[in-house]
């Protein structure tokens, strides 16, 4: 019947953006650090529909503020309208959306794996390649960390189930602009940390 | 000066210019009631909380002043909920203080003990859990900074017991520290001018008047601007009053129940200049096909107004007030200044014509001699004196009070826009009454409405705050009623109330009010005249209206906005 207008927002298509930019955005959240904050901020994103992929929160080196670092999931909203929603909370101060190509990302993983005496040493090679730490031997048993991007953690992840995962536990992402070099002076200050 | 938290926590009140509160006292908020006595502070006694805060609310609708309401914990607090969501959806500032079980009890499941912060953060602006005695005064001035500056909001204090009897040094801060909160207040000069050359170039340019426009105080700016512009002005249900019905460019009310000609004008429109209004699905309609041809200026105080339903091709974050003296200078500044106005002659025609064609109709001399509910808010209007506030509760009355009363003052329109919340006229009007004793407050109630809040009348008879009510009782959820009619095939369920259980005369007799009972359109004028001169305490006349009555035009849900029903007085034409 009627025609669509040409500055509606569809709502499968947040923005009007590509399919490509649509999933994961980080945020970096800069709040006040008062009790109930991290309340807050989950509240909002419950009440309001959107998806938290993960999340991690720590002081910055400013005692009177700390940093939430929030993984999006722009399924059914725009990030635009979650960056609004988000600077409405009186205890937020700064947010930050870390674009992956400009920034550095990191996640801590631990894992134990079944370790015999054969397999050991495979795995010790393996965890040797990616840089993790054995930080707890068992008789029968490794635990294993490693602190890396993502998709290093989701390829280590995938390569030591051959052995046998009893437990892993990954933490959420936490993240910091790329410093500035001589060939990208746009952004001198973007990699400060509060 | 060594004082208790609950002295600072009054005297704090009294800094901020509070002169009244609106309460219920309790356990855990007793101490702050024993300095309450000492104070120049009125406190006016409701009869239950959530009185308390929608009076709060009439106080704050009726004087852009925020209203204050102090309850105690636990359950009073639960009570008060429906009016800080109701202050939320509708952005108006009042502060809530609300007792909290001492600190030491927090968190043991001690008596009356409610998580007051968490369970009212998602409808609060912002609240506070007090702590420490010291921190009273400095989170009082930034409750009510938070509150009424920016996009006006409930806010809410929790104070414990043990915090309000704790000795502090008396001090008043003389600024808020609030690093996050900042709001933007002046237009982007850029983009004004924006909006003041599409203002220049519209053919059909509609004017789309929110809520924003009264709490910002611009209704007067806003008169400039349209005068200059000569264009058309629709006022949602916020925002009536904001522009006067009785300006020959008002075309009243869109949305849902809007007249056809605000519905139809936004739908033909080329331009909306919307200010202070959110695109509420109520007047939008079927979103995907609201306004189709339509570019839109959209000016609101908060950004995250601004493409949350639909894209603005000039987004200009500001207060109302200020973007709109701004774009009255930016109309004749530089280039855009030497252009003319483009809308056309045919465009006010065209609405002159459907005014005519399809204007607000009702039976006005039914066979039967059945009361209509439209006839009666209708005298009411002609009867009432200049400034009269009308409130209201939410259902059919709602509609027809917002459709059929004349408004032309901000701040006489008083009502429950966004949640919708039933029983809100009572303790509105009292509150506005309280606001404003110079004006006469009227209130058009629902029979459900009256039900749900009408004890508040007996705090309106012991304080002697004299309202009239104007109860339309039709025995039925006459809003549900008509769903049930038009959308589940006269299958009425649970809608059936009774004319005459309960006794609204006897009722509102036993609460101190004069009352009077109207069941045919004859009595109708001599008794709201009688009514209009009883000064000295509360009036209820229940008027026994016509059941069948549906409210019309009417846009069905998820139906987009071309598909006005017009009702049963437009069929055969």
């Amino acid at each position: 019947m009627t025609n669509t207008p040409p500055n509606l927002i569809p709502m499968s298509m947040p923005g009007g953006k590509s399919a490509t930019e649509i999933g994961y955005h980080v945020l970096s959240v800069l709040v006040e650090n008062k009790a109930g904050v991290l309340a807050r901020v989950a509240q909002l994103f419950s009440r309001r529909g959107y998806n938290i992929y993960s999340l991690a929160v720590a002081p910055t080196d400013d005692e009177r503020f700390s940093r939430l670092t929030v993984v999006v999931d722009l399924e059914s909203v725009t990030l635009e309208q979650i960056t609004k929603q988000l600077h409405k909370l009186i205890n937020v101060i700064k947010i930050t959306e870390i674009d992956p190509r400009e920034s550095v990302q990191q996640e801590l993983l631990l894992a134990i794996v079944a370790a015999d005496t054969q397999s050991r040493s495979q795995i010790m090679e393996l965890a040797g390649i990616f840089g993790a730490k054995v930080i707890d031997v068992g008789l029968e048993r490794l635990t294993l960390a490693l602190a890396d991007t993502p998709d290093r953690l989701d390829d280590f992840t995938d390569l030591i189930k051959v052995f046998g995962i009893i437990e892993v536990q990954r933490t959420g992402r936490v993240a910091l602009t790329k410093l500035a070099r001589p060939s990208n002076r746009g952004g001198m200050n973007k990699g400060k940390a509060s | 000066m060594r004082i208790t938290g609950a002295q600072a926590l009054v005297k704090s009140l009294e800094m901020q210019g509070v002169d009244v509160v609106f309460g219920l006292p309790g356990g855990a908020i007793l101490p702050v009631y024993d300095p309450i006595i000492d104070s120049p502070i009125r406190h006016i006694l409701v009869r239950h909380e959530q009185g308390a805060g929608h009076m709060a609310e009439g106080y704050a609708q009726a004087t852009n002043k925020p209203g204050v309401a102090i309850v105690t914990s636990g359950p009073a607090a639960t009570n008060i909920v429906t009016a800080l969501a109701d202050a939320y959806m509708d952005s108006i500032p009042i502060v809530v203080i609300t007792g909290q079980v001492a600190t030491t009890s927090i968190g043991t499941d001690a008596f009356q003990e409610a998580d007051t912060t968490g369970i009212t953060m998602s409808i609060t602006k912002h609240n506070w859990l007090i702590k420490d005695a010291s921190e009273i005064p400095q989170v009082v001035k930034e409750a009510f900074h938070v509150a009424t500056t920016g996009r006006p909001g409930p806010v809410l204090i929790d104070l414990p017991k043990d915090v309000s009897n704790q000795m502090m040094d008396w001090y008043w801060p003389e600024s808020v520290d609030l690093p996050g909160y900042k709001p933007n207040t002046k237009g982007h000069p850029r983009s004004i001018a924006a909006a003041a050359k599409l203002i220049k170039e519209a053919k059909r340019p509609v004017f789309y008047i929110g809520g924003g426009v009264i709490r910002s105080g611009g209704s007067e700016a806003l008169k400039v601007l349209v005068d200059k512009c000569n264009m058309p002005v629709v006022t949602t249900l916020m925002g009536r009053g904001a522009f006067p019905d009785d300006h020959p460019l008002c075309l009243g009310m869109p949305g849902m129940h809007g007249t056809y000609t605000a519905i139809t004008a936004m739908q033909k429109s080329d331009l909306l200049i919307t200010l202070g209004a959110r695109f509420d699905d109520r007047v939008t309609g079927k979103v995907s096909g609201f306004a189709p041809d339509a570019k839109i200026i959209h000016v609101d105080i908060d950004p995250a107004e601004l493409g949350k339903v639909r894209r603005a091709d000039v987004p200009i974050v500001g207060d109302v007030k200020l973007v709109i003296e701004e774009l009255i200078e930016a109309l004749d500044k530089g280039e855009v200044g030497e252009m003319a106005f483009s809308i056309t002659q045919e465009w006010h025609d065209q609405l002159k014509s459907w005014q005519e064609q399809f204007p607000l109709r009702y039976e006005e001399d039914p066979k039967d001699g059945s009361l209509k509910p439209q006839y009666v808010v209708e005298c009411l209007s002609k009867l009432a004196p200049e400034g009269t506030i009308l409130a209201s509760g939410v259902g059919q009355h709602q509609m027809w009070g917002s459709q059929y009363w004349h408004f032309n003052d901000a701040n006489t329109w008083i009502n429950s826009g966004g949640l919708g919340t039933m029983g809100f006229a009572i303790p509105a009007a009292i509150g506005a009454k309280v606001g404003r004793p110079d004006k006469m407050v009227w209130a058009v109630d629902g029979d459900g409405c009256f039900q749900m809040t009408a004890q508040e009348l007996v705090t309106a008879s012991a304080e002697r705050i004299p309202v009239k009510i104007a109860l339309l009782n039709n025995a039925y959820l006459g809003m549900v009623r008509q769903w049930q009619e038009m959308f589940y095939e006269q299958r009425y369920s649970e809608v059936y109330l009774s004319p005459d259980l309960p006794d609204y005369v006897k009722w509102a007799e036993a609460m101190g009010c004069v009352a009077f009972r109207v069941e045919t359109p004859e009595d109708v004028i001599p008794t709201i005249e009688k009514a209009n001169q009883i000064n000295d305490r509360s009036v209820v006349i229940e008027f026994r209206t016509d059941w069948r009555e549906k409210v019309f035009p009417m846009v069905p849900s998820g139906a987009t906005n071309d598909e006005v029903v017009l009702g049963p007085m437009f069929e055969g034409r």
